[in-house]
């Protein structure tokens, strides 16, 4: 600031918090660095955007509605119907790029009789 | 948009213009055009170009909307379409730990002061035929710093100030109760420390070397020269104290230098010279420090201080504020402890919700184990919070918090000194209006006064001396007891 100067300790805060404030409403670099992206398991997240939109329908769900077609493999510690992508079936994703527009591609995955 | 002023409280020192921001406490310096900017506004709201064309002989436009950019940024101004938000009313979640414990080891006085709030016409407890025991057994004075010790919860260190009554007339239970806290902290890990209130007629040459020994925090209550102090700090008989006390307050000092000693004068109508006092026991007596309080007394007693005298102690007070400024401008001491307390509180720009620690960080013991707001209220049954064997109840400390919490003033809430007065002291609240929960009207410009005088200090310091200020960094002080 350069009109005021703060005096005491209190001044100093309010200046440094204002400060922050300031940056952030005229788009100005962030104070922090952004946190890390960390991908929150669906059994852990009850807010509307996973299952319905924020108009009630599919179309603008923040995942595709098609990833929960196999997408429990990956961020969800949830147990679910799908395959062991670590040993058994690696390349069970492999033809489906884009889950909005493969996902007819994912393949079934049977037990391996002969290793039984 | 049109923009108006805020709530603040305008000062000057060493030729600059500062604000007192309310209710966040923060004290900011203007600048020429800073401070053109608030005498404007002073006389009523205005559009922002308004105002910058208004003030473009002296200052171009940029800068004049810069400005008030910073003034809104930090809440002096304000859209005046919009109501300013009202600071939201936040009650402690969960119990806040215990940081000073007050004692009353025995409510008997071998003096018999005629003001006294414990003893005088303003009692609130029957000390002389009341159920409670007249000294503090030992048994009682160990769960007591069981509690003080389980309370101070995840602190590190715990405070015990000894009280009374007169400290000094239970002696031997005070004694034995330092050596059991001293054993039972280093067992769980923390540090205790002491302090005790005295009137000093009763200190004899081992007592004074077990206070020195010890490390006791001590403070004196004493009124000043010999014909101040007799006046109303009397034996039973009516004879003064002074001849008795003032031999034994020297030998004190100088044989107890581990920690600084500070004198504790009680105001009235009639000993209002408060530079003699402070001279006399500084001087003469060789105090490190003195604070002085007014008497809590109920209105129309004769040693009330009336309106009028309020004005005359404040003028009293800004004279030896002035003393205390010299003194900081050469980096010297000076031992008015009231202005040290209150420039303590605007360096860190306290605000408070609450204007003491009572029935929070600090709570009183009576002697019977009882746990009070404070040791003013130790032993009525009204304010009581629980006892040192059961613990305090968190019900009943909540249900304090939230109809003493300052929002609940309305009175206060439009006063520039709430955040450091915050309705003033619950005990004499009680004494003057019959509750706690009263903000203390009838000292509100005297409180005014004083800080404006405070904040004077405080940026006449800041402004030529910066470096005296850096010894209030330190946040924590324990609570003063009288």
């Amino acid at each position: 600031m350069k009109h005021l100067t703060p005096v005491n300790r209190k001044a100093a805060r309010v200046e440094s918090v204002t400060k922050d404030v300031v940056a952030l409403q005229q788009g100005g670099p962030p104070q922090q660095p952004p946190p890390p992206h960390i991908p929150n398991g669906c059994s852990l997240v009850f807010s509307p955007g996973w299952e319905a939109d924020r108009n009630g329908g599919t179309a603008g769900l923040c995942q595709p509605v098609e990833r929960d077609l196999f997408d429990c493999h990956m961020g969800c510690f949830w147990p679910a119907q799908v395959p062991d992508q670590l040993n058994h079936a690696p390349d069970w994703t492999a033809k489906c790029a884009a889950a909005q527009k493969d996902w007819r591609k994912i393949d079934l995955i049977f037990p391996d009789e002969k290793k039984k | 948009m049109s923009i108006g002023l805020r709530e603040f409280h305008s000062f000057e020192a060493a030729g600059r213009r500062f604000v007192y921001l309310v209710p966040s406490a923060a004290v900011f310096a203007l600048d020429d055009c800073s401070a053109a900017v608030i005498d404007s506004l002073s006389s009523g709201p205005r559009a922002i170009d308004d105002l910058a064309r208004e003030l473009s002989p002296r200052f171009d436009a940029a800068e004049v909307t810069d400005t008030i950019t910073e003034l809104q940024r930090v809440r002096a101004l304000g859209r005046s379409d919009v109501e300013p938000a009202a600071p939201p009313k936040i009650i402690p979640l969960k119990q806040v730990p215990l940081q000073t414990l007050v004692v009353n080891v025995t409510n008997q006085c071998n003096l018999a002061c005629t003001y006294c709030y414990e003893y005088g016409e303003d009692k609130i407890v029957d000390t002389e035929n009341g159920k409670q025991p007249k000294f503090m057994s030992e048994e009682t004075a160990r769960e007591s710093i069981e509690f003080a010790l389980r309370e101070s919860r995840d602190n590190p260190r715990a405070h015990i100030t000894f009280f009374g009554g007169e400290t000094l007339m239970n002696f031997n239970v005070l004694k034995s109760t330092i050596a059991y806290a001293r054993r039972r902290a280093a067992e769980v890990n923390k540090d205790i420390d002491f302090s005790l209130t005295t009137n000093a007629t009763l200190l004899r040459p081992d007592i004074i070397e077990f206070l020195a020994e010890e490390r006791v925090g001590v403070t004196i209550s004493i009124d000043g020269p010999e014909e101040m102090q007799d006046k109303f700090r009397v034996f039973t008989n009516g004879a003064g104290s002074y001849a008795m006390a003032a031999p034994k307050i020297k030998a004190l000092l100088a044989r107890h230098r581990s920690r600084p000693i500070g004198a504790r004068v009680t105001l009235t109508k009639q000993t209002l010279d408060v530079r003699k006092i402070f001279r006399h026991l500084t001087d003469d007596l060789g105090f490190w420090e003195v604070g002085f309080a007014p008497v809590t007394t109920a209105p129309g007693r004769d040693y009330a201080i009336a309106d009028q005298g309020f004005d005359h102690l404040l003028s009293q007070f800004r004279d030896l504020a002035g003393d205390y400024l010299q003194a900081a401008l050469q980096n010297r001491h000076h031992g008015f402890s009231n202005i040290r307390e209150t420039l303590q509180e605007l360096h860190h720009g306290h605000a408070k919700a609450y204007p003491c620690g009572a029935g929070i960080g600090l709570m009183g013991v009576s002697t019977d184990g009882n746990v009070a707001l404070c040791h003013r209220f130790a032993g009525s049954d009204d304010h009581k919070l629980g006892t040192v064997r059961d613990g305090v109840s968190w019900d009943a400390q909540q249900a304090f918090l939230d109809t003493h919490h300052i929002a609940s003033k309305t009175d206060c809430s439009t006063c520039w000194a709430r955040p450091i007065c915050a309705g003033g002291c619950y005990h004499e609240a009680h004494t003057r209006y019959g509750s706690t929960d009263r903000p203390n009207l009838h000292y509100c410009e005297w409180i005014r006064g004083w800080t404006h005088t405070c904040l004077e200090i405080y940026g006449e310091i800041a402004e030529r001396n910066p470096g005296f200020l850096r010894q209030f960094d330190d946040e924590e002080v324990p609570e003063k007891v009288s």
